[in-house]
């Protein structure tokens, strides 16, 4: 694996200049520490994608089928006749440049194909050539090229350096998504192997498990009896979970990583607690345990494939609608496409709150409601009840996933939560938050550990606007609504801004959660010591008797 | 195609070492890949990896971090049961180092 660069090293080398050549002169180099594995052929397999077989990134020979560039030609023609919108992104762009400098792997790496108008061209210019008559007459000079294997390396490449966070997009005047612009790029590389294992392997799991970890029913059963154990230890309430079952409400998904890795542990801990308290009708599925979808990272055909649990089960079970968990691209998925690729759900109601009786009327068509919508509610109707005191050790921010700032228009609702249970709230600047939040640098299935070098650049831009609040402010917590945000944020505060910690809003709900029958909290469910609210009350009170 | 080979039996590994096929798994393998990592087996160190394998065969995964600390406490007392002597024993985290001597697939998705 490739040695990781200090940071001192890594923002010294940012050089922003163009280079002397013309961009399709300078050939692509393959750095380590930039990429991710290639999938494997189990994986590839498992998917039933094609021309599964072992092969090496760094190898010369990628081993391609025969006529290669002819399935990818092909490939693209179909596309363009399906998708208007990827014929319309291939011919508008004026190349104003609006979108360069607001990619954070551009701004982490200073590598010109990493302007998302650029990354657009490596593909367009192949568009030209060979669909458009300028390209095919002029070739260079209409800005087209031919497709050769060095054109293919180079879109594995770069299109694997773009996590589809539609940053971007929200600068173009011309509203050009270049993240749909990634995605066909990827289904193109998919129909010759060309997936990375970090996407394709969790891919596989889902197909054959029903999530990406490949958590068996007993593991999932047993991991979150577990979890119920820790609550217990730490509240002295005992919750009790089910699992398929049917008849109840209300389906419960969330992203397997919740079930396996801290901190995303503890926000499943916040469910858990959240729903007991509530005493709501809900289920846990073994089968639809998966609200994450790399799929969708692959191919629209796979993420429909992977997503069409999520409504089965909900049928099998026969509840009455989903609620989610804190996921991000779960919820561009969701919003975005889920409805026809796998609807209608017309067998499920419109989402409401058994607690308020709120109908969430925005998930009139899908019947789907996120975590942070029906805990605002909760919070809005006075139904929890909440001491935020004891999240006073924490300074806090919000890093707004990009899936569920850009893809669902969600920005209130998990602030109001993080508002209501903790007393210090910190924004960071307005152009690094909301719909032109930074991604974490490792989204869209790019949060292996072989091109940490790559996250840790992308993540430049995030990190130095948590850095600023840290200074100003003395934020040491980050929140966040997204699994991998959970697992890729650690790391990257770890290296850029150390003394920041990372959690899920739920976390911090259930830590102020006042909960029927609890023992008096000693920790919070990290198991951290919190005696010193105690001395903090009777530092207070002796304040006030001073002062009387 | 990576790997090692040793005692004349080729060991196929992906590209970060990690055994490809669990079958091949034996104690020489686990000495082998714990070489590579720079961390000499000694008994505490096998108390992990045969929790780890014990485990594995009945969940078809890595525990959780959280579930290794508490056995490790239950089996073996709490001196042991705690991050900080996983650390020690793995410098560069149980999670990673104690599952590839135990020929254990890396956990893959949001983790």
């Amino acid at each position: 694996m490739a040695k990781e660069p200090k940071p001192q090293e890594i923002i010294s080398q940012i050089n922003y200049k163009p280079p002397q050549k013309a961009w399709m002169d300078i050939p692509v180099e393959i750095k380590e520490g930039m990429f991710c594995y290639g999938a494997k052929e189990k994986s590839l397999q498992t998917l039933d994608f094609p021309n599964a077989r072992a092969w090496s990134v760094l190898d010369e020979d990628w081993k391609l089928p025969e006529k290669w560039d002819k399935i990818v030609l092909e490939g693209m023609a179909e596309r363009l006749k399906k998708y208007r919108s990827f014929k319309i992104f291939m011919d508008i762009c004026v190349r104003c440049g609006a979108c360069a400098d607001k990619c954070h792997f551009f701004l982490g790496s200073g590598d010109p194909k990493n302007m998302p108008v650029l990354r657009a061209e490596l593909l367009r210019s192949i568009y030209r050539k060979n669909f458009t008559a300028a390209g095919k007459i002029l070739g260079k000079l209409g800005g087209g090229r031919k497709l050769t294997i060095d054109v293919l390396k180079e879109w594995w490449y770069y299109f694997y350096q773009c996590s589809e966070c539609r940053r971007c997009s929200v600068f173009c005047p011309y509203g050009i998504d270049t993240a749909e612009i990634t995605m066909i790029a990827r289904e193109l590389l998919n129909l010759l192997g060309l997936n990375i294992e970090w996407i394709a392997g969790p891919a596989a799991n889902c197909y054959m498990k029903g999530n990406h970890l490949g958590l068996e029913p007993h593991t999932i059963k047993n991991s979150i009896d577990f979890l119920v154990d820790e609550i217990e230890e730490k509240t002295g309430v005992r919750v009790s979970p089910t699992f398929n079952r049917k008849g109840a409400e209300i389906l419960f998904v969330t992203p397997s990583g919740d079930l396996f890795a801290d901190p995303g542990t503890y926000t499943c801990m916040g469910y858990l607690m959240l729903f007991h308290e509530l005493g709501l009708d809900y289920t846990w599925s073994t089968y639809a345990s998966e609200g994450g979808n790399f799929g969708f990272f692959t191919s629209m055909e796979l993420a429909k494939r992977l997503n069409t649990k999520l409504y089965s089960e909900a049928k099998r079970l026969g509840v009455k609608w989903i609620l989610g968990g804190e996921c991000g691209h779960m919820w561009r998925v969701i919003n975005q496409y889920m409805d026809t690729f796998n609807g209608p759900a017309d067998f499920l109601e419109v989402p409401t709150s058994p607690i308020t009786g709120t109908e969430f009327t925005n998930a009139k068509s899908t019947k789907m409601t996120h975590i942070s919508e029906f805990t605002a509610d909760l919070i809005k109707h006075k139904k929890l009840n909440l001491d935020p005191k004891r999240n006073d050790h924490l300074k806090v921010t919000f890093h707004d996933s990009c899936n569920v700032a850009r893809g669902m228009g969600m920005f209130e609702e998990p602030r109001y939560v993080i508002k209501s249970v903790c007393n210090n709230f910190y924004e960071m600047p307005e152009n690094t938050i909301r719909e032109k939040t930074f991604c974490c640098g490792s989204g869209s299935g790019l949060n292996a550990s072989e091109n940490m070098e790559l996250r840790l650049r992308g993540g430049l831009p995030r990190a130095n606007a948590v850095k600023h609040v840290q200074e100003q402010y003395g934020v040491n917590m980050l929140a966040c609504i997204c699994a991998i945000d959970r697992a890729a944020l650690p790391p990257l505060m770890n290296y850029w801004v150390p003394g920041v910690d990372v959690t899920g809003v739920t976390e911090l709900v259930a830590n102020a959660l006042v909960m029927k029958g609890e023992k008096e909290r000693t920790t919070n469910l990290r198991g951290e010591d919190l005696s010193w609210i105690e001395d903090e009350e009777s530092k207070s009170t002796d304040e006030t008797q001073i002062r009387v | 195609m990576a790997g090692f080979e040793l005692k004349g039996k080729f060991y196929e590994t992906d590209e970060e070492g990690y055994l490809q096929n669990l079958d091949d798994w034996n104690e020489d393998v686990a000495l082998a890949i714990a070489k590579t990592e720079d961390i000499e087996m000694d008994e505490r160190r096998w108390e992990v990896v045969n929790f780890l394998k014990s485990y594995y065969k009945e969940y078809q995964i890595a525990p959780m971090i959280k579930i290794l600390i508490k056995e490790m406490a239950k089996m073996f007392g709490p001196e042991k049961g705690n991050n900080k002597y996983l650390y020690e024993l793995f410098p560069a985290g149980p999670a990673k180092q104690a599952c590839k001597i135990a020929g254990l697939p890396k956990p893959t998705g949001c983790v």
